[in-house]
């Protein structure tokens, strides 16, 4: 039975603005799902329906296996944490975690037991007669999950939880994030700008563009596997090179070079080839599948250095690599390896991605995969 | 004489910003603080004779030519005295706090809702509301009073406090709902969210959550109505006929126009003076709230 | 979009309804309904003549109106008072705004003393003035004749027609001038530094900025605070009511005194609501026409 489940969900501001088009998915016990997308994908504007604070266009919201589209937020046993913690700036922080329970009612002394387990949970025993503005982001950050986490909800629901911490706090609650949510299997709705959040953080990565469902797999497999061309650039830092290239029987042309397109499919007029610069070597003497090309463009990423090449024969062509940061590089002519088996494919027409023998032409599971 | 300064002063021009005037920045200095001090005297100056002729003696306000700095011996302070003796403004002054309170109180507890009403609840029509509330501010009482005379009449109201304090809150609604309002939009929407996660209803949402959060603005537009209520003529003149039931701006009014001929100067002004301090006292205290919510209530509405 | 498919939207609405109710049913008790009915009433004659019984009498109050000489004087008089005294507290209003916007030290409590006037009870502060233009012991003829000089004898201000109507306009320019100048001053304080310094370096003089930056981009507030002043000088009442009585002779009888006057001491409450009527009209007209004219101006300047 799925706890959270939504059906040809879409939202239409107006004809011009439908951030929702048609989204259908399902959140398990125990999952932990995250949205992510480009600004202004729909992302807060699903979870928002999930919660109840706009309502569906079209479609259904359904928690527990019933239709909840008619309910009040405050019905639907849902906790919602907001990027900006949203905590009432009048109450004590116990009051803050207390409140949703002393409107259901809750008896008093459960009420304290509970707020005093959790507030124990995150570390809050010292600062629960404090009010919100007396706290530093951190602690506010926390006194917004401790109000979430306290309500022992059906579902629960985040948007950007992280995102106004410095980075060093970032990491480390996001592992905080992980051994609560680890521990306990109520359904999580995550979304995050940030793709190790997204990562680390979760058993399934919802990858939204343009109102539709791109994506929905565990996190290994949208890095390893991205269905289509929007995923394998929006997915992985640095951005995928993602290269548009000319085929001749079964190779893509590639400058001066010449890449063995893998069997499986017919090989189109034009391809789309893709490969993560992290996975660009540089070639070893004795490799024979191999591409020249002219280092214009240094950018030092700390641990290692992302180098723009300009590919011989290619003069438009950029390919973009990771390399170790303990040579220098500088308007170099390097020779660079692209292993075959680290190379997407994907059609130049829709930019889904082609289905290499090598992978064993597993198609995805029927989820409508659309542009 | 463009520098719009903001709270911080900038006394010294900018350098290598010459102007023309470099030289006479002195005499800009002069000008501006005359003109600062004849803004204070213009303000001032009429409160400030009233203060003076009340602790005068008879003498002395009938004195020629005029005494203004009294000398010693012409100090007193029976035209006070005399208010709360001969005349009964104690009870005046009870009259006009009580409507005054009791309608703010009203206005505040009625018109918060509805400028919640307006601003997030997102009501059919709710632009036309606006305009006829706005429209409605502009209306003197005069245009009021007859038909509310009527009401006062049939429904046996006058000489009752509720023939004063309905229509105060009524006339002070208007600006509430636009201060508040405003007040409102400002509030960081996702509190509101939260609170209705969290299973709070519309009237909940008001009372626990935004309405001790705009605590400030309430008293902004409380003072604004306090204000109004307090300074009200032409109702309070109409409807309160009876001597002890007068508000302070009636009875002041009436105190000089009963005989023409031993007009009592030293008490008018000592009346001036009672009737005037409440709204000294709140401008001096809320200088700030009171500039904020007029301009709130006035441009942004 | 329809709203009756959002059953969560719909309760917020009923609720929104009721919290608005309250508010809606005083305002319009207190509001349309004396309004609506002086419109009925105007077409009634209900005074002493009828035994205070309203009787139908057509347009008969309005064809009274026209041709009452007292009516149009306190129109006439209605129109001084607003006119003049708009464009002396706008005038004023500015400067006293452009004054307060520079820096100098005790800036604050200048601005707390400024808008003083503006909190103040108007039937009392008609008073102080009554007092201050006395003409045997008032302070201004003596500073006239003692200081200054200008006058050999002291003036009987508030007994002459003439004078008695400027005095009630400078009662009430003082009055009001620091509620133009609270919303002037907003607005100077919401116009950028930049757009001045910039202007200045292209060379232009202080009051070549005042005309081309100040003045345009204040408009609206220009406008609003007319419109507010507008409404009250119109319908002025307890001031001259205090102050001169309307008199000397009905010199400052403004309309709002004729109406209460008709309805008060003559008990002529059908002519009164015509005279409330027109009133009304007249103000609708006026606001009407600088409403459209503000949002001409708002949309050329851009501001809101
Ligand atoms: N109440 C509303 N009325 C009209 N349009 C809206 C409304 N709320 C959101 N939108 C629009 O819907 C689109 C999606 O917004 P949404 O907040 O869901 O994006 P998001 O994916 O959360 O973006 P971000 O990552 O920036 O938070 C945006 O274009 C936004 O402008
Ligand atoms: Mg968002």
């Amino acid at each position: 039975m799925a706890k959270l489940e939504l059906r040809h969900l879409n939202k239409t501001y107006s004809p011009k603005i439908v951030p929702v088009k048609d989204l259908s998915l399902a959140v398990e016990d125990g999952e932990f799902l995250t949205f992510v997308g480009p600004s202004g994908c729909g992302k807060s504007t699903t979870l928002r329906m999930i919660a109840g604070l706009e309502q569906p266009t079209k479609g259904e919201v359904r928690i527990g296996d019933r239709n909840v589209n008619a309910k009040a937020p405050g019905d639907r046993n849902i906790a919602m944490v907001f990027q900006s913690y949203a905590l009432y700036p009048h109450m004590t922080v116990h009051d803050n975690i207390a409140s949703g329970l002393k409107l259901q009612k809750v008896p008093s002394n459960e009420i304290r037991h509970r707020v005093a387990e959790t507030g124990h949970i995150l570390g809050l025993e010292e600062l629960m007669d404090r009010k919100p503005a007396k706290l530093s982001g951190g602690q506010r950050q926390r006194v917004a999950l401790a109000r979430a986490l306290v309500r022992r909800p059906d579902v629960f629901l985040l948007d950007e939880p992280l995102s106004n911490l410095d980075a060093l706090l970032r990491e480390q609650v996001r592992a905080e994030l992980k051994q609560i949510f680890d521990a306990q299997s109520t359904p999580v709705v995550y979304v995050t700008h940030d793709q190790t959040e997204a990562m680390t953080l979760s058993t399934k990565v919802a990858v939204l563009n343009n109102g539709y469902l791109q994506q929905l797999d565990a996190p290994h497999e949208i890095y390893n596997k991205p269905a289509n061309q929007f995923v394998a650039g929006f997915i992985g830092s640095p951005q995928m090179n993602l290269l548009t290239l000319k085929c001749q029987s079964n190779n893509a042309i590639l400058g001066d070079y010449r890449i063995p397109i893998p069997g499986g499919f017919a090989p189109p007029p034009e391809i789309v080839l893709g490969i993560r610069p992290e996975h660009v070597r540089l070639a070893r003497p004795d490799e024979r599948q191999t591409i020249q090309g002219q280092v214009f463009l240094v950018e030092n990423l700390g641990m290692s250095y992302l180098l723009s090449v300009r590919v011989k024969g290619a003069e438009n062509v950029t390919v973009r690599a990771l390399l170790s940061a303990d040579q220098r590089w500088n308007n170099e002519d390097l020779t660079l390896a692209l292993p075959l088996e680290s190379i997407h494919w994907f059609n130049a027409q829709n930019g889904d991605r082609l289905p290499t023998t090598h992978e064993e032409a597993r198609l995805d599971q029927g989820i409508p995969v659309k542009r | 004489m463009t520098t719009t300064a903001h709270d911080t002063p900038r006394q010294t021009p900018p350098a290598g910003h010459a102007t023309p005037g470099a030289q006479s920045f002195p005499l800009k200095k002069v000008l501006l603080w005359v003109a600062i001090i004849a803004v204070v005297l213009f303000s001032l100056g009429p409160v400030l004779w009233q203060w003076l002729t009340s602790i005068k003696t008879n003498d002395a306000i009938t004195e020629l030519p005029v005494v203004y700095f009294p000398a010693p011996n012409q100090y007193t302070l029976q035209h006070y005295i005399e208010l709360f003796t001969r005349e009964r403004f104690g009870a005046y002054i009870f009259n006009s706090a009580f409507v005054a309170i009791t309608s703010t109180l009203l206005c505040l507890a009625i018109g918060s809702p509805a400028a919640y009403a307006l601003a997030r609840l997102r009501l059919p029509g709710e632009q036309f509301i606006l305009a006829a509330v706005l429209i409605v501010t502009l209306f003197p009482y005069i245009l009021l009073f007859l038909g509310l005379l009527e009401i006062v009449r049939v429904t046996g109201l006058a000489n009752n406090y509720l023939a004063l304090i309905i229509p105060y809150t009524a006339i002070n609604l208007p600006l509430t709902i636009l201060v508040m309002r405003s007040f409102f939009q400002q509030l960081p929407r996702d509190l509101e969210d939260s609170a209705k996660v969290d299973g709070y209803n519309t009237v909940q949402m008001l009372t626990q959550i935004v309405l001790p959060m705009t605590l400030p603005a309430l008293v902004t537009t409380g003072i604004l109505a306090f204000i109004f209520a307090w300074n009200e003529y032409i109702f309070a003149l109409t409807f309160m006929t009876r001597e002890n039931l007068k508000t302070i701006p009636v009875a002041a009014a009436q105190l000089g126009g009963t005989t023409l001929f031993d007009v009592p100067f030293g008490p008018l002004a000592a009346a001036t003076i009672v009737g005037t301090l409440p709204l000294i006292l709140l401008v001096l205290f809320f200088q700030r709230k009171i500039v904020q919510g007029l301009t709130s209530g006035a441009v942004k509405g | 979009m329809t709203t009756t498919t959002d059953p969560i939207r719909a309760r917020e609405q009923r609720t929104g309804w009721l919290l608005l109710a309250p508010a809606a049913l005083i305002l319009l008790a207190i509001y349309a309904y004396p309004i609506g009915r002086a419109f009925v009433l105007s077409f009634f004659t209900e005074n002493l003549g009828t035994g205070l019984e309203p009787v139908f009498s057509g347009v008969d109050n309005y064809v009274r109106m026209a041709l009452d000489g007292r009516f149009w004087l306190s129109i006439w008089n209605s129109t001084i008072f607003t006119v003049v005294s708009l464009i002396l507290e706008l005038i004023l209003g500015m400067a006293f705004a452009l004054i307060l916007d520079q820096a100098f030290r005790g800036r604050g409590i200048v601005r707390t003393i400024a808008i003083l006037p503006w909190a103040l009870p108007t039937a009392i502060i008609a008073l102080a003035w009554r007092w201050i233009f006395n003409d045997q012991y008032g302070v201004w003829n003596d500073m006239l004749v003692n200081w200054f000089h200008i006058l050999e004898n002291p003036v009987n201000w508030l007994g002459n027609p003439t004078w008695a109507m400027i005095c009630v306009i400078a009662a009430d320019v003082w009055k009001t001038t620091s509620f133009v100048s609270i919303l002037l001053l907003a607005g100077l304080q919401s116009i950028s530094q930049d757009l001045y310094e910039a202007h200045s370096i292209d060379g232009a003089t202080p009051w070549q900025s005042f005309r081309q930056i100040t003045l345009p981009l204040l408009m609206p507030q220009i406008l609003i605070a007319s419109l507010f002043r507008f409404a009250q000088a119109f319908g002025i009442f307890d001031l001259p009511q205090v102050m001169t009585g309307g008199g000397p002779g009905g010199a400052t009888e403004m309309v709002s005194l004729y109406i209460y006057a008709t309805v008060m001491n003559y008990l002529d409450f059908g002519y009164g609501a015509a005279l409330v009527v027109i009133t009304f009209l007249v103000l609708v007209a006026v606001v009407a026409l600088s409403t459209f004219f503000l949002s001409k101006v708002r949309n050329a300047t851009g501001v809101q």
